[in-house]
């Protein structure tokens, strides 16, 4: 098994949060992971991108050149990563702040998640990345959802934990969403 | 059970040098290497360690030289320009026999350059960047794991032979985020050092230097330390074999571009011929013999880097004309794909 995903958006938009929740997670899970980040640039504003390898085998390059899984949080990322769609790759894009073009192949699983907007209305714009996480995890079931949540607690500490519950229930909304939208049996992993 | 750390390449390098006993670390922060700096800031009070960010990379090594002439583990950390500005000190601590550890992530050159990987600095560690005949060991990991192993050995190695030891990573191996499991920390932290100066009351005292102004002396010196340097050629090569035995053609890589290379060998499916690899671990003392053996049956050798072509000329020294000796490389960040190598195999007519 292995799953190749890039992670992008602005900085700020918490693409490197999820990236590393999603490493921490897979980790304790016991799988080889690389996370590859975009550096020299962490400035409010600017692009962020991170390149996730998950693997039950010794990962080769920690650069990836075609994707399983794009997630897209802003035009400019579509414009930078879409060389990296192939076959079957998995396109999750935020559709509040992201239009994408007519002529996508059609040989790619696109998600179109309202991010932004479901933050918004669960009252904090800035957890878009967990309403993202949320999709993602539920449509290709990688992690068990204690195991994701069990990370995000760990990482949000002093005046941070307070924004736990925020996150969880993004998250929960993204699950909901891509359940409601696109068929996606999900099964939430046992508890550990 | 063991515990996992998800850390980068700078982060590892930095808590495995805490295991390792060293306590004193001077700096200057530069990208790509600024993971390792930040943690020890924090990490070195935390063990009763010596923290100074210094005012400049010529401060950072002198302050190196003079912990390790007081015989303590101390080490710096830069990436390339930063490097380029060590090297006078580098090769005053070769000629006072000084153990330390140098971590280079190497960046963009020449000059200023970029804040992206590279492999260009090659030539500068191995073979000497400062000046006179002296060697450092240089150690290159490819995975943030090995990042670790190497600099909780380097420590080892330096004060074993009472030589400057690199490990030479690169940007990618810097910023990589991996799992990592340390060491347990060492009990007896610091070897026997009886050269260091450390005060010579009651006993006589000790004198570090590189200073041999009187005629013949140095020359003496001189032939001693390559006498050293010849025991480290004999006992301290490191590589890593992927199937280079029975081999058509071996790609020859290390650090970040061997990653690369095994997934060119896991890609590669042709039925005529055998594809192997050598990854040089330690760059100098360099894997000569090996390639050499290598040499003799393989139809052709590719030596893969992300620079001009630098180690390549270390291979065709070591083949010595036995079999062709081709290379591959990118430069100012570009780093090779495993479909470009294919291709250059392919080219090759295998």
């Amino acid at each position: 098994m292995i799953e190749k995903v890039i992670l992008a958006g602005y900085g700020g938009q918490g693409m490197m949060l999820f990236g590393k929740l999603l490493a921490q997670s897979v980790m304790m899970n016991g799988k080889y992971v690389t996370f590859y980040p975009s550096y020299g640039t962490e400035v409010r504003g600017g692009k962020a991108f991170y390149h996730v390898i998950i693997s039950t085998d010794y990962i080769f390059s920690p650069v990836i050149d075609e994707a399983d899984t794009l997630i897209i949080m802003n035009n400019p990322s579509f414009d930078k990563f879409q060389n990296c769609i192939v076959n079957n790759t998995h396109l999750f894009y935020n559709s509040s702040l992201v239009h994408l073009p007519n002529d996508l192949p059609d040989d790619i699983n696109i998600f179109k998640i309202p991010a932004t907007e479901i933050a918004n209305d669960i009252g904090n714009l800035v957890a878009s990345n967990m309403v993202m996480m949320g999709a993602y995890n539920c449509v290709k079931n990688l992690i068990p959802r204690s195991r994701f949540l069990y990370c995000l607690r760990t990482s949000l500490t002093g005046k941070k934990a307070a924004l736990f519950e925020i996150n969880k229930l993004a998250m929960e909304r993204g699950e909901q969403y891509v359940q409601e939208n696109y068929n996606i049996n999900y099964d939430i992993g046992q508890d550990e | 059970m063991e515990t996992k750390h998800l850390l980068t390449g700078n982060e590892a390098a930095a808590e495995a040098a805490i295991i390792a006993g060293c306590r004193y670390y001077y700096g200057y922060p530069i990208t790509p290497q600024n993971e390792l700096i930040n943690y020890l800031a924090t990490r070195m009070p935390q063990v009763g360690g010596t923290f100074i960010q210094a005012e400049s990379e010529l401060a950072a090594i002198n302050m190196v030289y003079g912990s390790a002439a007081a015989g303590a583990r101390t080490m710096t950390s830069s990436s390339s320009p930063g490097i380029s500005l060590k090297q006078e000190c580098i090769s005053y601590m070769a000629g006072s026999e000084l153990p330390c550890l140098i971590v280079n992530m190497q960046r963009g050159g020449p000059g200023l350059g970029d804040i992206s990987t590279s492999q260009a600095d090659y030539f500068q560690a191995v073979k000497g960047g400062g000046h006179g005949d002296y060697r450092i060991i240089v150690l290159a990991p490819s995975t943030v794991q090995e990042t670790a192993d190497l600099v909780y050995d380097a420590f080892d190695i330096a004060d074993k032979y009472r030589n400057p030891v690199m490990v030479l990573g690169d940007a990618q191996i810097g910023q990589l985020m991996e799992p990592v499991v340390f060491h347990k920390e060492r009990k007896n932290n610091v070897a026997d050092k009886p050269w260091a100066l450390t005060g010579s009351k009651g006993r006589k005292k000790n004198i570090v230097k590189s200073f041999y102004p009187v005629k013949g002396e140095l020359e003496v010196f001189n032939k001693k330390l390559q006498e050293k340097y010849k025991r480290i050629e004999d006992n301290e090569v490191l590589f890593e074999d992927l199937n280079t035995n029975g081999a058509d053609v071996v790609l020859v890589a290390y650090g970040t571009t061997s990653r690369i290379c095994k997934d060119v060998i896991n890609k590669y499916e042709s039925g005529n011929h055998q594809l192997g690899m050598l990854r040089p671990i330690s760059l100098w003392p360099f894997p000569t013999k090996k390639i050499r053996e290598i040499s003799e049956s393989a139809k052709a050798i590719i030596t893969i880097e992300m620079s001009a072509g630098q180690m390549v000329e270390d291979v065709r020294l070591a083949v010595e004309g036995r079999c062709p000796v081709h290379f591959y490389g990118r430069t100012g960040g570009g780093i090779p794909t495993p479909k470009e190598i294919l291709k250059k195999i392919d080219e090759l007519g295998f």
